[in-house]
């Protein structure tokens, strides 16, 4: 295995891995999350307790995590990739069979201490399997059909398995996820093109289907992506969330409105306004700057994310690193898209943000790989 | 498995190739997304914070407190007191039924009231106060006020109410108030919002409808934050509105008392009016009823009672009904003949009992006839064949004309409600109502308010206000409006001879102080005091049996009106009972008792009266008293 290219002397042994731990990343992460903090704070009303305290532990619990994750030898990672993605599709059946459905969309097992959503776990997986996947992949068979099916069939079965809880973002993200993973592995311009193709006629099939027995989506998601289109036909019923969410943004100005201060969510005309609607809170009470602010860290998370996988010789980590950094900007980008009247409401919460356990303990253990990677890259 | 060299550096220039690649498209994601934040943030902010703004901000009106109703001495007739209610938040309580079990043991709740209350809960906001007992009395909501800690969710609320401390005297003319009803918001081209709040009232009829803008004030309001479910958060700021005005009436309180208890039990009605001015010294209507049941929202069955009684007590009589004036329409032939120079006071006709029109035989009154008389004596003993004879001379269009000059059948311009014109026929009237030529028998028949003749009881006085002056006197109910004197209207000459009016006058005050006058046992014998009148009989049925003899419903309307004192008229008076026989027994009497008591400015003393009355008018002074002590204790007590 590639490891053994390695020279393993160089790598940091010990305690002395810490000092090679990216810090800025840990920063900017806690930087983030401290603006949920605040947001979930102000939602509250002013109280801790509500929702502030929980996610600040749950930081706390997520911030070990990813440092014992960073700790462990990246090869390890990669070799334990495949079991991680069995795993978390045994979890996904699980869940499909003995779990809870919240919302009328994410399934959860509770394991205790917290719900675990697996179609959260499943977004890293996927991403370090397919990236154990490429590094294991001589280079010149990237291309060839056979070996670009199995990558699809890895990609496909818990999209498809996300999809039936059903959980159309998660889904989404998934499938967009595994195949620009595919696209940084080196796979032929050509097979995009197909998928592309076949997206568009998806898109018109789930359109089509729509009022027939075969119908592939259900009536709230086609009527979301009704309202989405023009929210102005049902101002007070499902259009009702974008059109408060638009209020509440636009609202705010240049400076915002000020610290507990915006109307649309202490008054609750703002829907979900600690989960997904988060993003509207901070951009009602802080503005145009404070919503530049957080989309600014999520950028540089991004970009350390990317010059990180750049500095990464060996494949597995350059894959892994950006395919994470990818997860990321795909979380916040189609988040932001949403509330912002962009895309249609499909469920995905802010990354670090929004309250919710198992997606920030998640994320954590995701940059947590990509600072083993980080402090295990050759030199 | 080792990796070549030249392997590892193609992966890597392909994997960092394509990261550049899709690094790029991804920052490019996020500037558009940092753009359309900027779009919307910065160019479009301002439409969005209004719409934030219409999303926060509730108006709520500030109802106006109703405008007083005062006499013409400051006696309140009609004022604004604190009503308690019992409001019950189901958000607040927990367990309703637990609450409302222990509040039944508190205070009685009326089962129907309830059961509304509890279907209203089911349908509004759990955080929406509920009504479940309205007008509480104070000791009810002092016992809940007390067991406050046991009773969640439960509020005694206090809000402001019409109350008419004057109870039924005051029922005709100020009238009452109520609840707006979609009747009344269909009368409005674009309704005030006010008239929408809930339990507000409006004044339904009387002086309370007429004066309505003026009463009702302007509404204030405030402007509260509301919450994404309507629940008020707090008040950014108030407008306090104008108050209604305060109105004054020229009635006096004290006299319109007396004379309701004067009237008693008979289906009559008095107006006193100032012969001065105009002004409504007194406007009753018996029997009357209490507009506080109105305002309360009155059951159906004591509405029924009101309804059946054949007294009709929710008729204003003074003013919505018009009776055919009878002898007291005599002055106005009079007056007419006179002012025609067919008629001089020293004329004389004489009186066989009948008179011959045609082929149609006219009678007396007195069926033996009274002889040769002159104006003065026929006025005195209300000979009828004098008037026919002189209304057959002077003819219907000159007696029509003088008719309309003493205010007969021209609707008085009072603020009540229903107020009738009457009728004061005359040729081209009668071609015009009735579409039949006028005939002999109808000049007649008017000669002596007969006929076609109609006039209300306010007419009338005001007929007689005008003898007593020679003056065109208007009547006037509303003194002042918001302490500002209201314009005295009319006044001028009738441009009447002196002496004509002066002929008139010396007859009627010879109907009521020359011993062979009609009205001679209701006269005033207080110098300074004594009055002047003329009685008046209308016919209901024609028949010659006498009235004693008929149901209640077939006697004669009696009617008397009169002025004084003789010497310097100040008031004039107008009585209709209705059913009571003839004017001089059933009507005088009453006349002279309202007169001297509107004169005396009280009781009267009773040496104002003919010695041989003493004892029965004490008598009655006494029982009136008594009545009028006991009817303001009840009044009290209902209050």
């Amino acid at each position: 295995m590639s490891y053994l290219e390695y020279t393993v002397k160089t790598t940091p042994s010990g305690w002395r891995k810490v000092l090679h731990i990216n810090w800025p990343l840990v920063i900017l992460l806690t930087a983030v999350a401290s603006v949920g903090f605040l947001m979930l704070y102000s939602v509250a009303g002013g109280r801790l307790d509500t929702w502030a305290e929980p996610q600040m532990k749950r930081f706390g619990l997520g911030l070990a995590a990813m440092f014992i994750t960073a700790m462990v030898p990246i090869w390890l990672w990669r070799n334990l990739s495949v079991l991680a993605y069995l795993g978390s599709l045994g979890l996904l059946v699980a869940v499909e069979l003995f779990g809870t459905v919240g919302m009328g969309a994410q399934r959860w097992i509770d394991v205790g201490f917290m719900r675990l959503q697996p179609s959260e776990l499943m977004k890293i997986a996927l991403v370090m399997v397919l990236a154990a996947y490429y590094d294991w992949l001589p280079l010149k068979k990237t291309s060839r059909p056979i070996w670009v099916l199995l990558p699809i069939i890895l990609i496909l079965a818990p999209t498809g398995l996300t999809l039936i809880q059903p959980d159309l973002g998660t889904a989404l993200l998934l499938m967009i996820g595994g195949g620009l993973i595919m696209f940084l592995a080196g796979v032929h311009w050509a097979y995009f093109a197909v998928v592309i193709a076949a997206g568009v006629g998806t898109i018109y099939s789930v359109f089509e289907s729509r009022g027939t027995d075969w119908q592939l989506l259900k009536d709230y998601q086609f009527k979301r992506i009704d309202t989405f289109l023009d929210p102005s036909t049902d101002p007070l019923g499902a259009g009702y969330h974008i059109t408060q969410a638009k209020i509440a943004m636009g609202s705010g100005g240049w400076t915002g409105r000020g610290f507990m201060q915006g109307t649309q969510s202490r008054l609750n005309f703002l829907p979900e306004k600690h989960t997904d609607f988060i993003f509207n809170t901070l951009a009602e009470e802080f503005g145009f700057v404070g919503g530049m602010s957080l989309l600014t860290l999520y950028v540089l998370i991004l970009l350390f994310c990317i010059f990180a996988a750049l500095r990464n010789r060996d494949r597995f980590s350059s894959l892994l690193t950006l395919g994470i950094g990818l997860t990321f900007f795909l979380y916040f980008a189609v988040n932001m898209s949403m509330v912002m009247g962009l895309a249609p409401v499909v469920g995905v919460p802010l990354p670090m943000v929004s309250y919710g356990g198992s997606a920030m303990l998640v994320l954590m253990i995701a940059f947590g790989l990509v600072q083993s990677a980080h402090i295990h890259r050759p030199r | 498995m080792r990796r070549t060299p030249k392997e590892s550096s193609d992966s890597w220039r392909r994997i960092s190739r394509r990261a550049l690649l899709l690094g790029g498209a991804q920052l490019g994601f996020a500037g558009m997304l940092g753009l359309r934040m900027h779009h919307m943030q910065v160019d479009q902010a301002d439409e969005f914070r209004l719409l934030a703004e219409e999303n926060r901000i509730n108006m709520r009106l500030i109802p106006p407190s109703r405008g007083r109703i005062f006499d013409r001495k400051g006696k309140v007739i009609a004022e604004n007191t604190p009503t308690y209610r019992i409001t019950l938040v189901r958000e607040d309580a927990g367990d309703v039924e637990d609450v409302i079990s222990k509040l039944s043991a508190l205070v009685e709740l009326d089962e129907d009231e309830l059961n509304r209350a509890l279907a209203e809960m089911r349908r509004s906001a759990p955080f929406l106060p509920i009504t479940i007992a309205d007008r509480v009395s104070w000791e009810s909501i002092s016992r809940v006020a007390v067991n406050a800690p046991a009773l969640p969710g439960v509020t005694p609320e206090v809000g402001l109410s019409r109350f008419y401390p004057q109870h039924g005297n005051f029922a005709h003319v100020v009238g009452y108030v109520g609840p707006v009803s979609e009747r009344d918001l269909e009368r409005y081209e674009d309704p005030e919002p006010v008239l929408r709040i809930p339990r507000f009232q409006i004044g339904k009829v009387g002086v309370e409808a007429k004066y309505e803008e003026q009463l009702r004030g302007k509404a204030g309001a405030k402007r509260v934050e509301v919450n994404a479910v309507g629940r008020v958060m707090r008040e950014l700021d108030r407008r306090e509105g104008d108050n209604g005005a305060d109105i004054q009436l020229t009635i006096d309180a004290d006299l319109q008392d007396y004379v309701q208890a004067r009237l008693g039990h008979e289906s009559a009605s008095c107006v006193i009016m100032d012969v001065e001015k105009g002004d409504l010294l007194a406007i009753a209507s018996a029997p009357s009823f209490d507009p506080n049941k109105f305002v309360r929202g009155i059951s159906v069955a004591d509405y029924a009672i009101l309804r059946e009684n054949d007294h009709r007590p929710l008729a204003s009589k003074t003013v919505q009904d018009a009776y055919p004036p009878g002898s007291t329409f005599k002055m106005v032939t009079a007056l007419a003949a006179l002012e025609a120079g067919i008629l001089s006071p020293d004329d004389t006709v004489w009186c066989p009992g009948h008179m011959e029109v045609g082929s149609r035989r006219f009678h007396c009154w007195k069926r033996t006839g009274h002889g040769h008389l002159t104006l003065e004596q026929a006025l005195q003993q209300s000979c009828d064949v004098f008037f026919y004879d002189v209304a057959l001379k002077v003819g219907i269009d000159k007696m029509a004309d003088m008719g309309h000059r003493l205010g007969l059948g021209v609707p008085p311009d009072v603020p009540m409600s229903a107020v009738a014109a009457g009728i004061m026929p005359s040729r081209e009237w009668k071609q015009r109502e009735r579409g039949k030529g006028w005939l002999l028998g109808d000049t007649v028949n008017a000669s002596i308010g007969q006929g076609f003749v109609l006039a209300s009881p306010l007419q009338q006085a005001i007929m007689t206000a005008r003898i007593a002056s020679g003056r065109a006197i208007h009547p006037r109910l509303i003194k002042t409006i918001d302490g500002v004197e209201t314009e005295v209207v009319g006044g001028e000459t009738l441009d009447i001879n002196p002496n004509h009016l002066r002929y008139v006058r010396k007859g009627m005050s010879a109907v009521m102080n020359s011993n062979r006058g009609t009205g001679f046992r209701s006269r005033v014998v207080a110098a300074g005091y004594e009055l002047a009148g003329k009685s008046g009989t209308s016919q209901v049925r024609n028949r010659v049996v006498a009235n004693d003899e008929v149901p209640w419903e077939e006697r004669d309307h009696a009617l008397f009106v009169a002025y004084g004192p003789f010497e310097a008229p100040r008031i004039a008076v107008s009585i209709v009972v209705e059913h009571g026989g003839g004017g001089s027994s059933a009507a005088a009497p009453i006349a002279r008792d309202v007169a001297l008591q509107a004169l005396y400015g009280g009781t009267p003393p009773l040496s104002a009266y003919p010695s041989s009355d003493h004892e029965k008018i004490k008598e009655q002074q006494e029982r009136l008293d008594r009545e009028r002590l006991e009817r303001a204790e009840q009044a009290r007590g209902r209050a």
